[in-house]
């Protein structure tokens, strides 16, 4: 059995374990906050962007001289993946289950004789990735210096990723992010930006009696690569709500987790003491008797 | 019957205004500067580097803006744009820096005609704010 002084020292340590994820749990509860509102601030440019660009497309007269980005090449040999997990760690299944979800829409191209491209956003998925994929990751991008996501910073992306679509170094592109539901949930998303998914507008009312000026082709080819980058921030929106999310149900478990260990442990470590003082009364008392 | 609409303006990081009382809006797009009145017709068309003017019934409010498009529907015009500066709280040292970066951008030889039109219109707008 371990002495009383191992068991003291053991419990101080759990006890100031818990004290840095209490504090974590509480920064990221505050975090978590910030994110929320601008994930919300942030939703209806992107809403409004969407239905822009429904409209415009349903206005589009010929859909054989649509915009590559909206349409597509015609092919889908080259898949782009854009992989967007967090730079910081201690944020429970977070990152992995971004990259399970990304794992199994690898497999499945790679499993069709496609090729495959790689873009990381964050370092963790870098660091998940490099092991099995490190020869398809052609860019890795991390923004450790930038306090909150910000547009600028997703603009950057949104550029990269249209230059070498008008490189045709790729056919698709599907970006993987967590979507915020609540603290305790988040799903992972894979979401095909490139060429953008028009479906869901069936169920919009659609007014087809705009006036457009200039005409629609060009209008499009303004506003499709500012949509790429809004989509991008608006999944890092999401993301970095999902991330202090993640994080904040993670340091609650861990604080939970050390506050049973530090009773376990008080438990054995008070039997032990009171085994000690009954060893050194019997100890007392015998040699008293032999006298 | 009053001849008041509605503006709204976003960005990507948050709502950046929003107006009940407008009744005018002069809009610098691609193709020149448009003036907004109420009941005009559903448009879609996207903005070049300009001022943009908020008349409303008591005042006048000018913002600097860069790109982005606008859509006017149902008497409610909406703005989306990246940057956009409200004239009365720019400072001077960021308009001088906002100068400086279109100028170097548009002294590389590389870029195509459009985009040097749009940077030409950005340093002269912005050189006649100074």
């Amino acid at each position: 059995m371990a002495s009383l002084d191992d068991l003291k020292k053991r419990i101080t340590s759990v006890k100031s374990t818990q004290k840095i994820t209490k504090a974590m749990k509480m920064v990221a509860a505050a975090k978590l906050k910030r994110a929320q509102d601008s994930a919300e601030k942030g939703r209806p440019y992107s809403e409004k962007m969407n239905n822009v660009i429904l409209n415009l497309s349903n206005g589009i007269s010929d859909k054989e001289t649509a915009p590559k980005l909206l349409s597509g090449t015609g092919k889908d040999q080259i898949h782009l993946c854009v992989v967007m997990t967090s730079d910081r760690g201690l944020c429970g299944g977070f990152n992995s289950n971004i990259i399970k979800k990304a794992k199994i829409y690898f497999g499945e191209i790679l499993k069709e004789g496609k090729e495959l491209k790689i873009i990381t956003v964050g370092s963790k998925g870098y660091d998940q990735l490099k092991r099995y994929y490190g020869n398809k990751i052609i860019e890795s991008i991390s923004f450790k210096n930038s306090k909150n996501a910000n547009y600028f910073d997703a603009e950057k992306v949104g550029k990269m990723i249209i230059e070498k679509f008008e490189k045709e170094e790729f056919d698709i592109c599907t970006i993987f992010y967590n979507q915020f539901k609540n603290v305790i949930t988040q799903i992972p998303q894979a979401q095909r930006i490139i060429p953008l998914n028009t479906e869901s507008a069936d169920d919009n009312e659609l007014e087809d009696n705009y006036e457009f000026e200039p005409d629609e082709d060009e209008i499009l080819n303004n506003l499709l690569p500012k949509n790429i980058s809004t989509q991008i921030f608006k999944a890092m929106l999401e993301n970095s709500a999902s991330e202090q999310g993640a994080r904040m149900s993670a340091m609650d478990n861990a604080t939970r987790n050390a506050g049973e260990m530090v009773d376990k442990l008080t438990i054995q470590y008070n039997r032990s003491r009171q085994a000690a003082i009954t060893k050194e009364l019997i100890e007392i008392i015998s040699g008293a008797e032999s006298l | 019957m009053s001849e008041e609409f509605k503006v709204e303006i976003v960005n990507p990081e948050a709502s950046f205004l929003s107006k009940e009382d407008v009744t005018e809006v002069i809009v610098p797009a691609f193709e020149g500067e448009m003036g907004i009145l109420k009941d005009h017709i559903s448009i879609i068309s996207f903005l070049k580097p300009g001022i943009l003017t908020i008349h409303s019934n008591s005042e006048e409010h000018k913002f600097y803006v860069e790109d982005g498009i606008f859509e006017f529907k149902n008497n409610t015009l909406s703005v989306l744009t990246s940057s956009i500066f409200d004239l009365k709280k720019i400072e001077k040292s960021r308009l001088m820096n906002l100068i400086k970066v279109a100028e170097e951008e548009a002294s590389k030889q590389e870029i195509d005609d459009q985009s040097r039109f749009l940077i030409d219109q950005k340093i002269e707008v912005l050189k006649s704010l100074n």
